[in-house]
């Protein structure tokens, strides 16, 4: 929807609300942008689309029953959420996980952001016009998908982690499959190089789009691939090591280290998610390899652990790298069946916040592979009521054919 | 009852209420090449008008509430509604949140209902199949 606007100088602007229910998002969010000509010139975005009250719920249910409602604040980054939340709770009472759950623990972890990245690839080639890397990429996805369900029963929602430690152990005749998967994605990382780095069209269309600086990663408390591809070497697996990370030899993913150069731009952004691909599947078989025998739960009968909990007094905090960023969790017992509080903060509610410095005077067309460029998630993120006008714009599809038709232009120029 | 040959292909439309992100990416991976829903011509489009089945998803949050009503209303007649995931169908974990003003039936009139915390895409498909044949029964009505 359009509406004109002429500011003191006589200049005339218009403002375009995108969403929340357009065919560029994948999610509700509402963003309104200021526009002169093509260019872009304000930014401001609205929430609260996916508040379901998630932690206000959580104040009326016991440990083990908030772990599935936990899983289900994100669909796609769902372990990054209960192991947080476990390890709030752990901190709080003081459990102590066994060593072998951590292994199991990193290896689910790192199998999600295998799914979550190349999933994201997916949705960057759409967002390009590329609809035939799409499906290339979440047919490369769906090996990953079956080696969850073969792991852990289920393809998307795993249940695998509990507070103390796992579900389920990985038995020896698992490892081949395992093994299978990581060499499968450590082939297929060398195609999807091939695709996003080496085309021309694909990096002339990211190459210096959307760029967010070193000092507005900053600014902005960026987390995850967006602040690592702005140069702002930070995680969580790395600085506050958590679960078997300490025993295993990793370092950020930084864009330098494929051409030597951070520009902070869009196609750095997919230099960084593609090396964190390949880092996953080596963590992956790292674990596999040094995995010890021994307990996967602190303790295995829910009613006993439950009992335990109920007399837990005191605050805990859970920090881990999820694929798109630093998720926290904080949950106050106080001696009850339920938490006193639970807070949760998601990556995108801080990267969000660098859409303003990335979107401020570039082309509307593009807006949606910038906005995506994120990785944006908005259930993990509204768990704020955000005050205000609450009014409903449906709007075009314009976006979407715009970026489609931005690169058909520079596929053409390029021939 | 039998699909015979709807006289074009079905189109569908997504519409997130609230979800939390699984069913939304189980729909995409029952339209990609492992399930490739896409054969039958079944296409996801970018506007409600185009289509002729919504797939609703998410426990309908109060901020959404009246955005579905308006996706129902513009998307042509016959249409067919389905509502995706436990949420949606019962409120499933969100049920007694103050923010929410579902199921979905409370909020627009479904027609397939499918079961799943996320379902996964085979049980979307076979939604899908129902959506159709309810689909031919409303055309042949008209």
């Amino acid at each position: 929807m359009l509406e004109k606007k002429k500011d003191a100088d006589g200049d005339t602007s218009y403002s375009i609300s995108v969403g929340p229910v357009h065919p560029a998002l994948k999610e509700p969010v509402k963003l309104n942008m200021s526009i002169e000509g093509e260019k872009v010139t304000g930014v401001d975005f609205e929430l609260s689309q996916v508040h379901r009250g998630v932690e206000w719920m959580g104040t009326r249910r016991n440990p083990i029953q908030i772990m599935f409602l936990a899983e289900r604040i994100c669909g796609i980054c769902n372990i990054c959420h209960i192991m947080a939340f476990s390890k709030a709770v752990e901190n709080a009472a003081g459990i102590e996980v066994p060593a072998r759950a951590s292994y199991i623990r990193t290896i689910a972890a790192e199998l999600e952001r295998i799914h979550s990245h190349v999933l994201w690839a997916g949705v960057a080639a759409h967002e390009l016009g590329f609809d035939s890397v799409m499906h290339y990429t979440w047919k490369l996805r769906e090996n990953v998908l079956d080696t969850i369900e073969y792991l852990t029963g289920n393809r998307i929602t795993k249940a695998i982690v509990t507070i103390g430690g796992v579900r389920r152990d990985i038995h020896e005749k698992q490892v081949p499959r395992l093994k299978e998967t990581t060499d499968y994605y450590l082939k297929s990382f060398d195609k999807l190089g091939k695709i996003f780095l080496k085309d021309p069209v694909v990096k002339s269309r990211c190459r210096d789009t959307g760029i967010l600086t070193k000092k507005e990663a900053l600014v902005t408390c960026a987390v995850g691939p967006t602040a690592r591809a702005s140069g702002v070497r930070k995680d969580i697996r790395v600085d506050e090591t958590y679960a078997a990370y300490p025993e295993l030899d990793m370092k950020p993913m930084m864009p330098d280290m494929v051409t030597g150069e951070t520009r902070g731009d869009v196609y750095d952004r997919i230099i960084t998610r593609l090396l964190e691909v390949k880092q996953s599947a080596e963590i992956i078989n790292d674990c596999l390899n040094q995995m010890p025998e021994g307990k996967i739960v602190y303790e295995e009968k829910i009613p006993k652990l439950l009992a335990e909990l109920k007399g837990v007094e005191g605050e805990g905090t859970g920090r881990l790298e999820a694929p798109r960023g630093e998720v926290f969790h904080y949950v106050k017992m106080v001696g009850e069946d339920s938490p006193y509080a639970w807070k949760v903060r998601a990556p995108t509610y801080n990267n969000m916040l660098a859409w303003v410095p990335m979107l401020m005077n570039e082309q509307i067309a593009d807006i949606p592979i910038i906005a995506a460029s994120i990785d944006p998630c908005m259930s993990c993120t509204n768990r704020a009521v955000v005050a205000g006008k609450t009014s409903s714009i449906l709007t075009q599809e314009n976006l979407h054919r715009l970026s489609v038709e931005k690169t058909r232009k520079i596929r053409e120029a390029l021939k | 009852m039998s699909i015979k040959d709807l006289n074009r292909s079905l189109w569908v439309f997504h519409v997130n209420t609230g979800s939390c992100n699984g069913c939304d990416i189980e729909i995409v991976a029952a339209l990609t090449p492992r399930y490739d829903a896409e054969r039958f011509g079944v296409k996801l489009v970018g506007t409600p008008r185009h289509a002729d089945v919504l797939l609703v998803t998410g426990p309908v949050t109060k901020d959404m509430k009246d955005k579905l009503k308006r996706v129902y209303d513009q998307t042509p007649d016959p249409k067919v509604v389905m509502s995706i995931g436990n949420c949606g169908n019962s409120g499933g974990c969100f049920y007694e949140s103050y923010n929410i003003d579902g199921p979905i039936d409370k909020v627009v009139p479904v027609d397939v209902y499918v079961a799943g915390c996320p379902p996964r895409p085979e049980a979307i498909i076979d939604g899908v199949v129902k959506a159709w044949k309810k689909l031919e029964d409303l055309e042949a009505k008209k």
